[in-house]
């Protein structure tokens, strides 16, 4: 080959990897972004005075003596509306019997769509949900709740060939010629005096536990469900790991039998996590019985075998890249095997066993399918570390999708959703980091 | 003291071959007490790679407090019969031995032999310097403390006695607790040696230990090799024949797995028995 095409071929490698890197870093862009901003949405955003009480009555936290006097500011303009809904009732009483019955279904839209806006009206019983008990607590919510509440949706089918269009009517409109129709110029102008809303950063929707299932509060029991079963399946994976690959790196013949294990390890690192999921379901639960139905315990278990093969991979690599001359120079000098293994080998291939470990970490973490069965519910407390053997935990993984698919009021929450996401993210990004950072200091260590 | 090859490029009238037999004269040495019994005896001692015999039937006395050097062609089997000596050739799947050794009358390759206690008493010092990723007081202190010895005091002693014997002591004494990886290739065998001395081992095995070093810190293991020499039964392995007379007493000659000559240094070099021999040192093939 000439020295022409050789450079050309040179030159076009490069810029296909330049290519392909700068297209990874896109897309990991595309990605993160929305992520984190909207992640950050949920601690840093704009409250509204419902805000506010609710934190008061749900955690006891704020200034009760200030969002008094804010209540009571807010209260000055909220009873506007509430008087001339109460007017609008004597109003319509006073009408037709044909004519209340048009306009009872609207009137009640409009009653409904306050409720949401503004919390409960004064005078109703005390809602059973908490979600009922407050107003809008996040301003953005608030404004789409004033469009509902101004604006009807409706489907224009006139083009039978076409597909439907939806579109907005003015509620005013409907009630043209009664008294509701100063309702709505009176709601919009006077939002931010019925709701004080002021920027907010809530701190606790990293430590607090969730009120109604995630319609208020923090995801602290994700959080800690999370951490609970990596650490968990750590505490078995790493040991167990680094056990049988020192097995298999100092102790195993090279036989039938040791071949075996060999692609049974490789073999497990490819099954699908839903397998896993299935596994610890029939066997840690049915079959050992290690609770009675999911567990922390079972979801660590699960998450265990899970990444038990990476370690061991990971391990071997490790300590078959400890370069021969100190297992020479440790037994040289009377060294037993064992001794030369615990004192020599595996200090020396420690960064690299440590980095395994935590990448494993960080994937037990992200894991979802090897916990539904075992050990995920979708809303729960907090559980205390003597309940990991008999209790099931909320966590990070698990309930972003559920609050993603399942959840009823799924579109009300995307900000905590996100707020998962973005947690579950930084806590994997930042094992990741403190692999980097460990192994960097270790092999510095080593290296003097 | 040390005699060099520039004896024959000062004085080019003579003829190449007679100088190079003058150079190979070993020095005058102290006198050793207390040694010149059989420390290491071989008996129709065989190593097998497999199938293959690298070394072939040997039979020597190795005597006690005595330098013995190792000399033949790369391939020969020298490093293999050194390290059979320490059993560290154990490490090697497929090799095995027939015939015996033995070591103080104990046979080395018997059942009932403990090789780690062996080892501690056969100390190896290998042609790469290897030391552990520790600082330098671990390293020093690894062999004892394997053996039993916790006492920060005792150690400390231990690490003292051993770098001073190793002629490293002053050049490193104040940087004890840094990475032995940071010391200079001829400090870090020196090291490699110390470490070898504080498991106070009887026999000192060195497998071309100055082939990774330039001349000053050969110099110096030479010289290390010579205050050791009456304390310990060394044997050393090495290409390189001046050194073989500057450092030993005894000297055995390998050709192809076959131990082919094995006399005093003195006498192999000046007038070797085997015409093999003789085409050796004189160079005619290596
Ligand atoms: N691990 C091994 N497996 C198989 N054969 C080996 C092994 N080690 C050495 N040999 C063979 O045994 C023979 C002797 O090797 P040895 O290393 O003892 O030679 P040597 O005299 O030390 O050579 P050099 O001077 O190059 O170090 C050589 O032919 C070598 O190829
Ligand atoms: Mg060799």
């Amino acid at each position: 080959m000439n020295l022409g095409t050789r450079k050309l071929l040179d030159r076009s490698f490069t810029s296909v990897g330049i290519g392909s890197i700068v297209i990874m870093a896109l897309a990991l862009m595309v990605v993160l972004v929305p992520i984190v901003t909207n992640g950050l949405g949920a601690v840093f955003f704009t409250g509204t005075v419902e805000h506010r009480k609710m934190l008061l009555s749900e955690f006891n936290r704020g200034d009760s003596r200030e969002l008094e006097t804010a209540i009571a500011s807010s209260d000055r303009y909220r009873a506007k509306v509430y008087e001339m809904l109460s007017g609008f009732e004597s109003e319509m009483a006073a009408m037709t019997p044909e004519r209340q019955d048009e306009y009872r279904p609207k009137y009640g839209q409009v009653k409904t769509a306050v409720q949401a806006l503004l919390g409960p009206l004064p005078g109703d019983p005390e809602p059973m949900l908490t979600r009922f008990k407050y107003g809008q607590t996040r301003w953005e919510k608030a404004e789409e709740k004033l469009h509902d509440l101004l604006y009807e949706t409706k489907w224009d089918n006139s083009d039978p060939n076409a597909m439907s269009k939806e579109y907005f009517a003015n509620r005013s409109e409907s009630f043209a010629g009664t008294s509701l129709v100063k309702l709505f110029p009176y709601v919009r102008e006077n939002m931010s005096n019925m709701l004080l809303p002021e920027f907010t950063v809530y701190w606790g929707f990293i430590t607090d536990s969730s009120v109604d299932s995630h319609i208020f509060g923090g995801i602290w029991p994700e959080i800690q469900g999370t951490f609970f079963l990596a650490v968990g399946a750590m505490l078995f994976a790493f040991p167990l790991g680094v056990i049988a690959a020192v097995y298999f790196t100092e102790y195993a013949k090279s036989g039938f039998f040791n071949s075996m294990l060999r692609s049974a390890n490789s073999t497990l690192a490819g099954v699908p996590s839903i397998v896993f999921g299935m596994f610890g379901l029939a066997f840690f639960i049915n079959t050992l019985k290690v609770s009675e139905s999911k567990s922390v315990i079972a979801g660590s278990l699960t998450l265990a075998i899970m990444i038990l093969p990476t370690i061991i991979r990971a391990a071997e690599e490790a300590i078959l890249a400890v370069p021969k001359t100190y297992r020479e120079a440790s037994l040289s000098l009377g060294s037993t095997k064992w001794n030369t293994i615990a004192t020599v080998i595996l200090p020396a291939a420690l960064p690299g066993i440590l980095t395994g470990g935590v990448i494993s970490l960080g994937r037990a973490a992200g894991e979802t399918a090897p916990i539904i069965f075992t050990a995920a519910v979708s809303v729960g407390s907090a559980i205390g570390l003597a309940d990991v053997f008999s209790s099931p935990t909320p966590a990070l993984s698990w309930n972003i999708y559920n609050l993603a698919s399942e959840h009823e009021a799924a579109a009300q929450i995307r900000h905590v959703q996100y707020g998962m996401v973005l947690a579950l993210v930084s806590i994997v990004l930042l094992l990741n980091l403190s692999a980097i950072v460990l192994r960097a200091r270790i092999s510095k260590k080593l290296k003097g | 003291m040390l005699m060099t090859d520039d004896v024959t490029v000062t004085s080019p009238d003579v003829p190449a071959q007679k100088s190079t037999r003058e150079i190979y004269l070993p020095p005058a040495r102290k006198k050793i007490t207390g040694g010149g019994t059989p420390h290491i005896v071989a008996k129709e001692f065989s190593i097998y790679y497999g199938e293959f015999e690298a070394v072939k039937k040997v039979s020597a006395d190795i005597l006690s407090k005595y330098v013995t050097a190792i000399i033949g062609p790369s391939g020969c089997g020298k490093s293999t019969f050194l390290r059979s000596i320490n059993r560290m050739n154990d490490l090697i799947p497929n090799s095995h031995t027939t015939g015996s050794i033995f070591f103080d009358g104990a046979d080395i390759y018997g059942r009932y032999t403990d090789e780690v206690l062996l080892r501690k008493k056969v100390g190896m010092v290998f042609q790469k310097p290897n030391p552990f990723p520790k600082s330098i007081f671990d390293n020093i202190a690894y062999g004892p403390r394997l053996h039993g010895v916790n006492d920060k005091k005792t150690l400390a002693d231990i690490v003292e006695r051993s770098l001073k014997k190793a002629a490293l002591w002053s050049e490193v004494c104040d940087r004890l607790d840094k990475n032995a990886l940071g010391l200079s290739g001829g400090q870090q065998q020196r090291l490699c040696v110390a470490r070898t001395l504080a498991v106070e081992p009887e026999v000192l095995l060195l497998d071309e230990p100055t082939s990774a070093l330039d001349p000053k810190a050969t110099a110096k293991i030479e010289d290390l090799i010579q205050e050791l020499r009456g304390s310990y039964t060394i044997m050393i392995v090495t290409h390189n024949m001046q050194q073989a007379s500057r450092v030993s007493d005894y000297t055995m000659f390998f050709y192809e797995g076959m131990l082919v000559e094995h006399a005093s240094t003195a006498q192999l070099f000046t007038n070797p028995r085997d015409s093999m021999t003789e085409d050796y040192i004189t160079g005619r093939f290596s």
